[in-house]
């Protein structure tokens, strides 16, 4: 029981983590499914919706701020593609993906304009940042509440993918993407759905990170953002549950690693586990041809 | 191979002006005063040089799209300043202030910078070998992979008689206290760095120039084609990789110089990305360009652009110009290059006489054809 005792609250925070990093690195790998692109300015999105919700918090109440902030990032995300990807979609893979870089140095130059370097304390929300005792750890709520917020989130995604026209159209565009347009699938807008959901999932993400971590700075989205990539790889990047597994293991992992005193090395561990994967098995765990590559 | 008569004037010519640029940088650092921002922006610009024409040599001219550049300025400038620094130092309690240093000598500037080199090379070979085989952007995740786990292990606590833990360290040669051997003459420091730099790339330009340069670019252009050819991709691939390690070490060690201290954690993706950026503005697959690249981008973002900064521009009211505004300009900047100049400055050409000349030429008779028209 003691074991259990304090292992419990590294892995109450592994899981909550893990629920967060699912929802970014579905944006990574829908994304990657169709244009073939590592969107390194998702993560800066991700830091960009918690900015976002510091401000609008701090001028309206709580109940219009969630929702304007879950559509500035949805815009933000939309128009990062419209402006930087769009232009290059005959260009070759490199060019796009240093387009990426350049849109997050943008993003993370304008934060640090913005705040002028400072942390920015992001706003308690209520009942889901309350304390709240299981099995003897103290822990908040949001931390209960991601996991099953997330599964839901995932289920309700993989059923739009499966059963609505434009779900069907991103698993064609995913498939071949000259085909479905030969098909006569408007690749532009399914491209901008993607967008649309991948930055809809990292603002939810978002306003779960950071109302467990407490503030943002402009370079907060960098390592979370990277480490949902990993675990975009590490479920077989294309597949949507993959992502959602391989974001669980890297959230538990990487708590588990900090409960053992090894912080310093719990960044390292994802990327050494991202090496391993790509030489062993770099399809993933679930990158065969059978799963939605969307 | 002989030369033609042109191409003989052509090498005079280019020599001529390199020379004549670095008589330039001594007359220059006789009469303007040693704190004049110009300095540290050009010894800044000599270092990132460096390292991105390292990069180059991978990205532009094998087509391996590596980002773990940082990791191995890490190693090359830990490595620097570690075996440089004086061994009183290392004994004593400034600089090692929680940790017992482990290591008990310290080697002259030249020897620990080779080292340097030699160091990142070591590991980028032991990396190559299992990340190689991978293709573009995964090639391009792992190797930043990489650079982030040396980053951690570099400020692990088990390694801090080695690399003191987290802290900074420093007491190190710096580019100051460079002198000319057995004399107590100290070199200019701008035109030592760029020299040391210039030596660098100049060696990388032989390289490329050479049947191995050729080897690269054939694998860059098509990797099926290059293989039939006889070309040894593996072989050849780790071969790009270690010396652009080892060019990407010894600008770690020079930025060690420049900038007095040595710390871990300033040695972030964020820093491979600006060599990234100032590969790509120069050109991808241009030496000289990297090399200009290096020198707008650095002066671009740390002294042409700071007058955006100064909050006593702003008119009216309006607090647009803050801190932090020049990085916004300058990004937009970068952006614009990326999206609509993909090709950067110089595209894949190198600056020489001969491509200066056609230049001149196809302005003339651009302006010839223009005044036709108008006629």
């Amino acid at each position: 029981m003691s074991l259990f005792q304090t292992w419990l609250p590294y892995l109450l925070a592994g899981i909550s983590v893990g629920g967060q990093y699912a929802l970014i690195a579905i944006g990574y790998t829908m994304v990657y499914g169709i244009l073939r692109l590592i969107n390194f300015a998702h993560g800066d999105v991700f830091m960009a919706a918690g900015l976002i919700m510091v401000y609008l918090s701090t001028a309206l109440p709580l109940w219009i701020a969630i929702p304007l902030t879950l559509a500035l990032t949805v815009a933000l995300g939309f128009l990062i593609e419209r402006a930087a990807y769009k232009p290059l979609r005959s260009a070759p893979r490199m060019s796009v993906m240093i387009s990426a870089i350049g849109v997050s140095y943008l993003i993370q130059n304008c934060a640090l304009y913005f705040t002028g370097g400072l942390a920015k304390v992001y706003p308690p929300i209520p009942w889901i940042s309350d304390t709240v005792e299981v099995f003897g750890a103290i822990t908040k709520r949001v931390t209960l509440i991601t996991p099953i917020l997330s599964l839901f989130l995932v289920v309700a995604l993989v059923l739009f993918i499966k059963k609505t026209k434009v779900g069907i159209a991103m698993r064609a565009v995913a498939r071949d993407f000259e085909a479905s347009q030969l098909m006569g699938i408007k690749i532009n807008s399914v491209i901008s759905a993607t967008f649309v959901i991948g930055s809809l999932l990292a603002g939810v993400g978002s306003l779960l990170y950071f109302s467990n971590y407490a503030s943002v700075t402009p370079t907060s989205g960098g390592m979370p953002g990277l480490k949902c990539f990993v675990a975009a790889v590490f479920g077989g990047i294309g597949s949507i549950p993959g992502a959602v597994i391989g974001a669980f293991i890297i959230g538990i992992c990487e708590n588990v690693i900090k409960g053992l005193g090894w912080t310093t090395f719990s960044d390292a561990f994802t990327f050494a586990l991202l090496i391993v994967i790509l030489l062993v098995k770099p399809t993933g765990l679930f990158g065969e041809k059978s799963t939605d590559k969307v | 191979m002989t030369k033609t008569k042109e191409e003989k004037r052509d090498a005079i010519i280019a020599a001529c002006c390199i020379g004549a640029f670095y008589v330039l940088i001594l007359i220059l650092e006789a009469v303007v005063p040693a704190t004049h921002i110009l300095f540290s922006i050009l010894k800044k610009s000599a270092v990132y040089s460096l390292a991105a024409v390292s990069m180059n040599l991978l990205n532009g001219f094998t087509g391996l799209f590596s980002l773990g550049q940082a990791g191995f300025m890490l190693l090359g400038a830990y490595t620097y300043a570690i075996l440089n620094m004086p061994t009183e130092l290392k004994l004593g309690t400034s600089v090692y202030k929680y940790y017992e240093c482990a290591i008990h000598f310290d080697m002259g500037f030249l020897p620990s910078l080779l080292l340097a080199g030699v160091i990142a090379a070591v590991f980028a070979a032991l990396i190559g070998i299992p990340v190689l085989r991978l293709k573009s952007d995964y090639l391009a995740i792992a190797t930043l992979g990489f650079a982030e786990i040396i980053r951690a292990v570099f400020q692990w606590e088990a390694l801090g008689p080695v690399t003191n833990g987290a802290n900074i360290l420093s007491g190190f040669t710096d580019l100051n206290h460079i002198y000319i051997p057995f004399t107590k003459i100290a070199i200019p420091p701008t035109f030592f760095v760029m020299l040391l730099s210039g030596i660098c790339i100049a060696i990388v330009l032989l390289l490329i120039n050479s049947s191995f340069g050729r080897a690269f670019k054939a694998i860059r252009d098509d990797e099926i084609a290059a293989e039939a050819m006889g070309i040894n991709l593996f072989k050849h691939k780790e071969m790009s990789f270690i010396i652009s390690s080892f060019f990407a070490g010894i600008s770690g060690a020079l930025l060690a110089m420049y900038q007095f201290t040595v710390k871990a954690a300033t040695f972030k993706t964020a820093m491979t990305y600006e060599i990234l950026l100032i590969v790509v503005i120069g050109g991808i697959g241009s030496i000289s360009g990297s090399c200009i690249g290096s020198f707008l981008f650095i002066a671009c973002n740390e002294w042409w652009l700071r007058f955006l900064d100064e909050s006593s521009n702003n008119i009216a009211g309006l607090n647009i110009f803050r801190s932090g505004f020049r990085k916004v300009v300058f990004s937009l900047i970068i952006m614009v290059i990326v999206l609509f100049f993909r090709k950067g400055l110089m595209g894949d050409k190198e600056l020489t006489a001969k491509n200066v000349r056609q230049f001149i030429a196809g302005k003339k008779s651009e302006k010839k054809a223009k005044g036709g028209e108008k006629a």
